[in-house]
């Protein structure tokens, strides 16, 4: 390998992306847009379930329970309903997500017996949001409960209860306030650098062969080990541009704590780096059409790292088989350093598998990819 | 016309028959996606990784964990006998749950008095932390009911009317809370909209870099009639996309599918020209291939994630709603969840199907107006 013909080959790549300003002004400009759109796009944060409240009694006991779910400050009423057919007409339109129905004789039934129960209903399409908006009735109801439960006790003057209340308290570690925002922003990071390096060099080598200038390039003297690594310099450049832009955003726009050490993140990206642009230089070099190289690159990049990093979907609740194919997904490595180093603080001791993997997955990359280009030579 | 248009269509279709791949690369990779995806795309939380540190050591700080461990959705991988080796396994990620019970904690409650129970949460994943903390809540409500009742049952000797107020949770349309049944109906849209896109984004860059363009526009064919021509042939490779996923996700994943296949039919055709519009668009906008491959790639994903297929578009910004508005996957992913699980007609989903419709008529006309300039 000398350097000199490295040098030079990295020039000219440098020079035909400048020669091709919009492309460039792509690579550097659409992340940013990408950034704030998926940063915010990407809350799970279920704020206020809007409910419906279909209220038979209209008593005062009726009203208080209902009352009791819009405090909360986790439901919003959205509409008074008269009858069980606007209940059904509110759930196939999408107008609610949960529609309370208050029995006509609840606070008869509640003074006769102090047991009473009534009915809600979850639109439960999207399963998750309706586990959680259940969570919150729940919440809502235990409260309600202990509260009639005083007011029978204080009516048939008795004591409440016997013994004393578990005192539940739960303490989240980490993302304290449980933002989703800080368990995925760390993410959108891993998978737009994904996108970026697969782009800016999936289509390396199918254009030099595409245009004719294949034959060119082999006549110089250069190595396939000078050719990539040439080619990947300039882009390796853009690629750590867009990285730093990403991580300063997540930092101090959307202000996703940051408790570990700057080194180990720097290392950690430039290694990711190199290896989502080495996965596009490979599919470059097996596939000679542009639009085949691209329509690879986004089978092998786009959905498996949006779907199996790990930065949406748990990998832990996948099905076995399932999680045997994410590892194979490089982007779930970087996804799991992100977020120990941003929310844990966790040190590059801790990280050596992550790591490990990503070495693993660069070394074989440059082997591969040199080896299919001699090939493709012959 | 009609004969013009045949002509260019049997060009495109023979450009793809002459690629012996082609085919392959259209259909396979869908169905592998489709298979992985469906069931990668989960938000279930089960088998949560749980330490327990127990240094009350009573009946009723052994009978609170078993009530955690019968429900089956914590899976104790750690008894810890100290503070400390709790912290650290929650720190290295062994487990995302820690539940402590302090010495004292039958005595206080038998005294009347209240009794901490702390649950400590990893929350780097919100959404699991969220869901858990909602679980571990119920079960110390079921505890606590229980404790009570056993404790009237022991000093009156029966259990007065217990009073409670109780909730009866109806989940329509999902009983389960299967999230695969809210997922899996995502996946089809999602997978049709990368593919068409990325199909109509290069369709005409494509003529123009390896110049062929030149020798069809000397043709007599007009510019709506070359579009036309272009589209078509990737509208029929689209609709046996849906139906080759649907189909999967029906005998597959078992989706209960309750709607009319006609509603689905007109959703997806209005969504198809809607994309189209969007990849012919793109391609208008794109002199080389590697520039329609790069707004391709940052465009589509956008479109993927401010769609509702994960993340709810009601928990976006105002601004971002605004621009979801323009998105033809989110229209069609209420049609399809809706045709699928609630079985309404399309008199309900009437709105999105009018503005994906919209999208499709405002897409394709901008496609057709800006080729003109493009040829120049």
């Amino acid at each position: 390998m000398s350097a000199q013909r490295l040098l030079a080959m990295a020039f000219k790549e440098a020079l035909q992306i400048w020669r091709d300003p919009r492309s460039l002004a792509i690579a550097l400009l659409l992340p940013l847009i990408q950034m704030v759109l998926l940063g915010y796009g990407t809350s799970l944060d279920i704020k206020r379930v809007p409910l419906c409240i279909f209220d038979q009694e209209r008593s005062q006991l009726s009203r208080a329970l209902a009352e009791r779910f819009v405090a909360s400050g986790w439901f919003s009423a959205v509409r008074d309903l008269g009858s069980n057919r606007a209940v059904r007409d509110a759930m196939d339109h999408g107008t609610c997500l949960a529609a309370v129905t208050i029995p006509v004789d609840f606070s008869r039934v509640f003074a006769a017996t102090g047991k009473v129960s009534f009915q809600t209903v979850f639109d439960a399409t999207d399963a998750n949001t309706t586990n959680i908006a259940i969570g919150y009735a729940q919440g809502v109801i235990a409260q309600a409960s202990a509260e009639f439960r005083t007011r029978w006790a204080g009516m048939n003057g008795v004591s409440p209860s016997p013994i004393g209340t578990v005192d539940y308290q739960p303490r989240v570690w980490f993302n304290e306030g449980l933002d989703s925002r800080n368990f995925i922003v760390p993410g959108v990071v891993a998978v737009i650098l994904a996108l970026i390096g697969a782009q800016l060099t999936s289509l390396a080598i199918s254009r030099e062969w595409e245009r004719g200038t294949m034959e060119q390039l082999i006549s110089t003297p250069v190595t396939p080990l000078e050719v990539m690594l040439g080619k990947l310099i300039p882009y390796f450049l853009i690629g750590a541009f867009d990285a730093a832009f990403c991580l300063v955003t997540a930092i101090f726009w959307f202000q996703v704590p940051f408790r570990g050490d700057l080194a180990t993140l720097l290392c950690a990206t430039a290694l990711f780096t190199f290896v989502v642009l080495g996965i596009g230089y490979m599919i470059s070099v097996w596939i000679r059409s542009q639009l085949g190289a691209s329509q690879v690159a986004l089978l092998l990049t786009m959905t498996p790292v949006t779907m199996l990093s790990g930065y949406t979907f748990a990998i832990d609740q996948m099905p076995a088989p399932i999680q045997a194919i994410s590892l194979l997904v490089y982007a779930r490595y970087y996804v799991t350093m992100l977020r120990a180093v941003f929310l844990k603080g966790t040190g590059f001791s801790d990280l050596l598998l992550p790591f490990g993997a990503l070495v693993l997955y660069a070394g074989v990359i440059a082997f591969v990819a040199a080896h299919a280009f001699r090939k493709r030579l012959a | 016309m009609l004969q013009r248009l045949r002509a260019m269509m049997m060009k495109e279709f023979l450009e793809l028959r002459r690629d012996k791949w082609a085919m392959f690369r259209l259909i396979a990779p869908l169905m592998v996606q489709m298979i992985i995806y469906g069931y990668a795309a989960t938000f279930t939380v089960n088998h949560v990784t749980t330490a327990v540190l127990d240094l009350d050591q009573s009946r009723a700080s052994r009978s609170l964990i078993s009530h955690f461990e019968a429900t089956g959705r914590f899976d104790i991988v750690d008894v810890a006998r100290t503070q400390e080796q709790v912290v650290r396994d929650i720190n290295a990620g062994r487990a995302t749950l820690a539940i402590v019970i302090h010495a004292g904690f039958a005595r206080k409650l038998d005294n009347g008095q209240s009794a901490p129970l702390q649950v400590v949460v990893d929350g780097t994943n919100s959404n699991t932390a969220l869901i858990a903390l909602g679980y571990a809540n119920q079960i110390v409500a079921q505890f606590q009911s229980e404790e009570t009742e056993r404790a009237w049952s022991v000093s009156v000797g029966a259990a007065p009317q217990d009073i409670e107020v109780s909730l009866q949770e109806r989940p329509w349309f999902n009983a389960g809370l299967e999230d695969r049944w809210f997922f899996i109906p995502g996946v089809i849209g999602t997978l049709t909209l990368v593919q068409i896109v990325n199909l109509t984004s290069f369709a005409v860059v494509r003529e123009r870099e390896i110049g062929t363009l030149e020798q069809i526009m000397v043709s007599p064919i007009t510019r709506v009639e070359f579009i036309l021509g272009k589209t078509l042939p990737f509208f029929l490779i689209g609709l046996v996309d849906v139906a080759l996923v649907t189909t999967v996700g029906i005998l597959w994943f078992h989706v209960p599918f309750v709607g009319s296949p006609l509603t689905m039919a007109l959703g997806a055709s209005l969504f198809l020209a809607a994309a189209l519009g969007m990849g012919l668009l793109m391609s208008t906008f794109s002199r080389t291939q590697q520039q329609a491959f790069a707004l391709n790639f940052f465009l589509i994903n956008p479109f993927f994630i401010l769609s509702g297929f994960a993340f709810p578009i009601a928990s976006m910004p105002t601004i971002l709603q605004f621009f979801t508005l323009i998105n033809p996957l989110r229209y069609f992913l209420v049609v399809i969840r809706a045709v699928f699980l609630k079985g309404v007609g399309a008199a309900v989903v009437f709105p999105e199907l009018m503005s994906m419709a919209a999208l499709g008529i405002v897409m394709l006309g901008l496609s057709v107006l800006r080729f003109r300039k493009y040829l120049d």
